[in-house]
């Protein structure tokens, strides 16, 4: 990682543990793996598996993710301090690189409790390893691309709540609303949706399996979307 | 160091700055002087980078603002007109950060730190939140930030807003200090100060300069206006027209005034017609209650030439 993207991803870290909305996030997604995990996962007779925790986990991202992302340029705008952002030495894609990586790794420190069911599932039952991992990993880059959403639609407008909205929109029409219409077509209208749905190809993550392709699909999605909230932030220069 | 050439910016259909050029050389501390939304931060903005001009051209240090941007925002020290900051960090984090967005190295670094900090006076709010100081102190961080890196150019919008008369004194005199081996450009509408801490004096309203110089060269002009003022008391015709026969008068305006007339009389450069007026009166029996000359002050000048350009705009619009 640049440096400069570093020292903007630091900051951008620690304001996070300033941040009221983040605290609620955290409890929300603990809270809603939490009560799951005791509730439908950990229990005598069940499968000693993650896969419908990290499925749970990814629905619930949807909604909470893009209260996490709505300030990170939005109010930047709002508040002025753009002003001393754009005028320093700094480049537009280390800007939003910066502002990407702090929010991934805040998401990382928010995933990192949950491990703990991970301990506990592999000390009580026959638990598989492999598949835990792949979940987690499944969850790491799924986390990326719906940071990714977030910072592009926080560049988009001074209102965090239009950004959360905007966020929230995209990502539902990616996952839940495109999975309405997969079954209901047949064919290559199928195959396409199939492959832009965000949920089908995590869904093989959380069973256990690490297809390269869907890792491509994963990074190289953030790193559109990313590419986009660049040229997004650069245009503010040109107006 | 400094080159304006042709400089225009339109918000939408509203134009902003209308094609002014000016140029700042290395060294010099100009001030940048102008009503409210003359078009000072519109120009500053654009010189940082921060917007880009409609068309016309802007360099800082041969660096073009435009095409060379990170050149020119490496060179520069900026203190905007609103302060940004963020709440939650505190003032020695802030600085931190800033000094590594610049790539500053470690050790000198920290001390510029301990020096902006010293010469600001935020040595007693630095493990402080930003969120929690004054604006007063906020400003003082924002020109902190400016000078962190020591840039040879310095442009700084408002510096002395929200200070104490004590700090402004103090900050007037730092920004003098810091002339003699930087570049500054300074926007501020408060006369007195563009007055006292600057050599050369850019005026703009309505998005054009309507005057550039030194401060002496503004003042000379200023004098060729001086007017003077005498309250006269005896028939109007016979007061106008022996004072008219006087041969530095350029124009009387006349206003009666309880009982007597008051005279504003503009008169030519360098001349000082009191004593033929005294004469005049006291040869005519006219009673003299008041006689002084008005020097015109820069503030009137500024007055003026604003006038002057909102007049122009007007009958633009009309047309």
């Amino acid at each position: 990682m640049n440096s400069k993207v570093w020292v903007l991803a630091k900051r951008e870290l620690s304001a996070f543990f300033f941040s009221a909305i983040a605290y609620v996030v955290l409890g929300v997604f603990l809270a809603v793996s939490g009560v799951f995990f005791a509730g439908e996962i950990f229990g005598p007779g069940k499968e000693a598996q993650l896969r419908d925790l990290f499925d749970r986990q990814a629905f619930i991202l949807v909604f909470i993710m893009p209260m996490l992302t709505m300030r990170l340029l939005a109010e930047e705008f709002k508040s002025g301090s753009i002003e001393a952002l754009m005028t320093a030495p700094v480049r537009d894609w280390e800007v939003i690189l910066g502002k990407f990586f702090g929010t991934w790794l805040f998401f990382l420190a928010m995933l990192a409790p949950t491990l703990i069911y991970v301990l506990i599932v592999l000390f009580y039952g026959p638990a598989d390893v492999y598949p835990i991992l792949s979940g987690y990993l499944g969850l790491v880059l799924l986390g990326g691309l719906f940071v990714a959403v977030g910072v592009l639609t926080s560049a988009m407008t001074r209102n965090q709540v239009v950004a959360a909205v905007l966020a929230f929109l995209i990502l539902s029409a990616f996952t839940f609303l495109l999975l309405g219409i997969t079954y209901k077509v047949t064919g290559t209208w199928q195959r396409v949706l199939m492959s832009i749905n965000i949920y089908e190809r995590f869904g093989e993550f959380s069973r256990g399996l690490i297809d390269l392709k869907h890792v491509v699909f994963f990074l190289s999605a953030s790193a559109g979307v990313l590419f986009v909230a660049v040229k997004i932030l650069e245009s503010r220069r040109w107006r | 160091m400094i080159e304006v050439k042709n400089l225009t910016k339109y918000y939408g259909p509203t134009l902003a700055i209308d094609n002014i050029s000016f140029s700042i050389e290395q060294g010099q501390i100009v001030g940048f002087l102008g009503p409210n939304g003359a078009g000072k931060t519109t120009t500053i903005r654009v010189l940082t980078c921060f917007m880009p001009a409609t068309s016309g051209s802007a360099t800082i240090a041969g660096h073009d603002v435009f095409s060379e941007s990170l050149e020119v925002r490496q060179r520069i020290g900026y203190l905007p007109e609103s302060v940004p900051f963020y709440p939650e960090m505190r003032v020695r984090e802030y600085l931190q950060f800033r000094g590594q967005l610049r790539d500053m190295e470690k050790g000198k670094l920290k001390q510029r730190i301990g020096y902006v900090s010293e010469r600001c006076w935020l040595s007693d709010v630095f493990n402080r939140p930003i969120g929690q100081l004054s604006k007063g102190f906020r400003q003082r961080l924002g020109l902190a930030d400016a000078l962190l890196h020591d840039p040879d150019v310095l442009i700084l919008d408002e510096p002395t807003v929200g200070l104490d008369p004590t700090q402004i004194r103090a900050t007037r005199q730092l920004i003098k200090d810091l002339g003699e081996r930087h570049t500054i450009l300074l926007s501020s509408h408060i006369l007195p100060e563009v007055e006292a801490v600057c050599k050369q004096t850019i005026i703009i309203s309505g998005g054009r300069i309507v005057a550039k110089g030194s401060i002496e060269d503004l003042r000379r002009q200023i004098r060729e206006h001086s007017r003077l003022i005498v309250e006269l008391k005896g028939p109007k015709d016979s007061i106008e027209s022996s004072i008219r026969g006087i041969e530095s008068v350029k124009s009387i305006d006349v206003t009666p005034t309880d009982g007597y007339l008051r005279l504003a009389i503009e008169v030519a450069e360098r001349s000082d017609p009191r004593e033929r007026i005294y004469e005049l009166a006291s040869r005519n029996k006219w009673s003299l209650r008041e006689m002084r000359l008005e020097v015109a002050t820069l503030e009137d000048f500024f007055v003026r030439a604003v006038a002057q350009q909102g007049a122009r705009a007007a009958a633009v619009a009309e047309a």
